[in-house]
């Protein structure tokens, strides 16, 4: 195929593993990285679980570092940290020397500083260096800073279908000739304002999130950053690039049904998925492995389901694998791109942790075991508030 | 190659509704500058409009109008950049946090602090299922939004994309940007040809666009090109000239520069820097009628698409002695501290 968009490197941290072989061997081996809260002092540590990395900030500062007087946020440090990876493992030596741009996504930003110092800024300056890191922006601004990068610099916010989109816009942009290489991913770090946010939701559950199962009590949050660097088809060749994989298919559509909430029949996400096989030129058929939004609330996997049963004449095998990782929000669809090449690179189906009882509005069983099976094609959805939907094709090298 | 045609504008400013550049009268910017609200029960049902974060309110007003000055019903994308996003509900959400010790919570500033809510009230209101991205990227959040029309535009298969720009002003956040001198304080001297004083006079508004391929009898202007990015990699004298010649032009053939200029007194040496460059070219400036704020930068594009079509120079807007022979060409120019650059190209059609 023409024009298609390569993977030449990726990075990741989880609260499965702080490189890509850390997350992959946790999820072959089934070791999922949902805990109790450790890092953040909150009210409802007794009431939910998280996916949480345990690096504490000084920690990140010392892997990274960092000076003393940075102003880098929790969220920029994970960004950082991932992104670095992923231009290493790309074997990126010299950034600028081509045309080479970062879209990196977030939905917290610096939120996880501010709530810790606000209302007390004036009572502490020591602290307040971190005011102007509260914007989105600026974290994609330090993670380009920190990897020397002058060029297109962008930051998307679609909540939790971000990283999916950060992806697509890299895609289009090296497809449309604006960019020769683009770091796309993206990064959110837990914080209070999350937790409370999704708790007011209702949609938190109290123990491991288990998608789609008949018992789903809702979903955990997690934290992660996950990059992927893309590359023209004219630098792969003309620096004898290793590709990982590519990325062939990508579609974005809206629901418009509800602010919070997916529609019955899964609209939204049957656009999405309809554009991404129309860009990919693919049939449905074809994919041999879905990575499922599969969040583990009650309305998320319904919806999902149904959408997949509309699409799909056969569902293929499926998997959410945020049993394991925790609904990362804008970092998602990052990271579940890093397991979808996983997938190719390794012929292998990730299991679906926690799954007992199937749903009772439609028979989908995902896979619960590691499979080893021929993939060529992975689907991986990504849904967000606001009706934003993401689906992305990834293709075997 | 398609173009790409701004054919209706709508805006909420910190100026009276309904303004123009070419009226008498504008508001003096102060410290602080809050938006003029439209009566917004026309297109919003009161109840609704009761709970809408006024960031929603203000985008759904300027979108609205210029989707009805293009005559346009069918957005193939709806693209919106923002700095903060709805911030007095993040605001809002994280003092409840606080007083209330994580108790007691509800979840409607929540929903609403989320970035994209704007973006998705719109496609809720119209009930448009096409692609939808909001983009937050500091000051150059709109020109992210502009980029990513103007890209499908030219090389996808759509006809028309609204766009827009939106912030709003919270009170703590503005107190927090007191703190760091980020914005005026009061009292102090507010001079954007000759910056004395630190930080920005703080504004809100939202400005929306309805971009086309097809040029209409209400097309203001085509966006010829436009670059958006973190840091120059050479200096800006040959960035900017190798922008200009990529697209045939020169720095002669530019008949108005617009400057995001914002009475920062610590800004001002980067904008000095491009007025050397342009120092025969006509000057334009517009925070001193939009306020300062990360996407006011889209206020400047309605007012270069304005003189544009107008083929007429305010007064007001001059920022050198220099006038226009003719305005064919703009070129936009922005950033805030340094970062969040961009250029933006408009011709007459």
């Amino acid at each position: 195929m023409q024009n298609r968009v390569a993977i030449t490197g990726m990075g990741i941290i989880s609260s499965i593993g702080n490189t890509v072989e850390e997350n992959f061997n946790a999820l072959i081996s089934k070791k999922a990285g949902i805990s109790d809260i450790e890092l953040i002092t909150t009210r409802h540590t007794n009431e939910i679980k998280v996916g949480e990395i345990k690096l504490t900030n000084e920690q990140l500062q010392q892997l990274l570092n960092l000076p003393v007087n940075n102003t880098f946020t929790r969220t920029s440090m994970l960004g950082a940290y991932a992104a670095k990876q992923a231009v290493n493992n790309a074997q990126i030596t010299a950034i600028n020397e081509v045309r080479t741009g970062l879209i990196s996504s977030t939905s917290v930003g610096g939120m996880d500083f501010t709530e810790k110092h606000y209302k007390q800024y004036d009572q502490y300056p020591e602290y307040q260096k971190y005011i102007l890191s509260h914007n989105a922006g600026d974290s994609s601004n330090k993670i380009a800073d920190y990897l020397g990068l002058k060029g297109f610099v962008s930051t998307i916010s679609t909540a939790c279908s971000s990283a999916a989109n950060a992806i697509m816009l890299g895609a289009s942009m090296i497809e449309n000739g604006y960019l020769d290489r683009v770091i796309v991913g993206g990064t959110d770090s837990l914080s209070k304002f999350t937790i409370n946010g999704f708790k007011t939701l209702m949609i938190l559950s109290d123990t491991y999130n288990t998608p789609f199962d008949q018992h789903r009590k809702g979903l955990n949050l997690g934290e992660a950053a996950a990059y992927l660097v893309l590359e023209s088809g004219e630098v792969v060749k003309r620096q004898n690039k290793h590709v990982l994989a590519y990325v062939c298919g990508y579609g974005n559509a809206n629901d418009a049904y509800h602010q919070t909430a997916s529609s019955e029949n899964g609209e939204g996400a049957c656009l999405a998925m309809k554009k991404a096989f129309e860009k990919a030129g693919i049939q449905p058929g074809e994919i041999n492995y879905i990575n499922a939004h599969g969040t583990a609330t009650p309305n998320n996997d319904l919806s999902e389901g149904r959408a997949l049963l509309r699409i799909f004449n056969s569902v293929p095998k499926f998997s959410s694998t945020k049993a394991f990782t925790g609904h990362t929000l804008a970092a998602a669809a990052a990271i579940e791109a890093v397991y979808s090449v996983l997938a190719l690179q390794n012929n292998m189906v990730f299991p679906n942790l926690n799954f007992k009882t199937p749903m009772e509005e439609f028979h989908l069983i995902p896979e619960t075991e590691p499979v080893k099976t021929e993939i060529n094609y992975v689907l991986s959805n990504s849904f967000g508030f606001g009706g934003n939907c993401s689906t992305l094709i990834f293709a075997k090298s | 190659m398609k173009n790409c045609y701004i054919n209706g504008i709508g805006s909420v400013s910190i100026q009276a509704t309904g303004f123009s550049i070419f009226d008498a009268e504008i508001t003096t910017v102060q410290n602080v500058n809050k938006a003029q609200q439209p009566s917004y029960k026309e297109l919003i049902a009161p109840a609704m409009s009761r709970r809408m974060a006024k960031g929603v309110k203000m985008s759904i007003y300027a979108a609205n109008k210029a989707l009805f000055e293009a005559k346009m019903v069918d957005p193939q994308a709806i693209i919106v950049g923002t700095g903060l996003g709805c911030i007095e509900d993040s605001e809002k959400f994280l003092d409840a946090i606080i007083e209330n010790e994580e108790q007691f919570l509800t979840p409607t500033a929540f929903i609403q602090s989320t970035h994209n809510t704007v973006a998705a009230q719109i496609a809720l209101l119209l009930q448009c299922k096409a692609y939808n991205f909001t983009y937050v990227n500091g000051a150059n959040s709109f020109e992210n939004a502009l980029f990513d029309a103007f890209m499908q535009l030219k090389h996808l298969d759509k006809e028309n994309i609204l766009i827009g720009g939106v912030d709003e002003i919270a009170p703590y956040t503005f107190s927090m940007f007191e703190m760091v001198g980020k914005v005026k304080r009061v009292g102090d001297n507010i001079n954007f040809k000759k910056p004395e004083t630190n930080g920005i006079p703080l504004a809100e508004g939202a400005n929306f666009f309805a971009l086309s391929v097809k040029k209409t009898a209400n097309t203001y202007a085509e966006v010829v090109d436009l670059l958006v990015f973190n840091d120059f990699k050479d200096d800006e004298t040959s960035t900017i000239k190798a922008f200009l010649e990529k697209n045939n032009l020169s720095v002669n053939t530019i008949d108005v520069i617009v400057l995001g200029v914002n009475a920062d007194a610590v800004q001002q040496p980067f904008y000095h820097k491009i007025q050397v460059l342009f120092t025969e070219t006509p000057q334009a400036y517009y925070q001193h009628i939009s306020g300062s704020y990360d996407t006011a930068s889209a206020f400047g594009l309605k007012v270069a698409a304005e003189i544009i079509r107008s083929q007429s120079y305010p007064e007001k807007l001059k920022y050198n002695e220099a006038q226009p022979e003719k305005i064919e060409n703009i070129l936009l120019v922005n950033q805030n501290n340094l970062t969040d650059f961009s250029f933006v190209l408009l011709s007459k059609c």
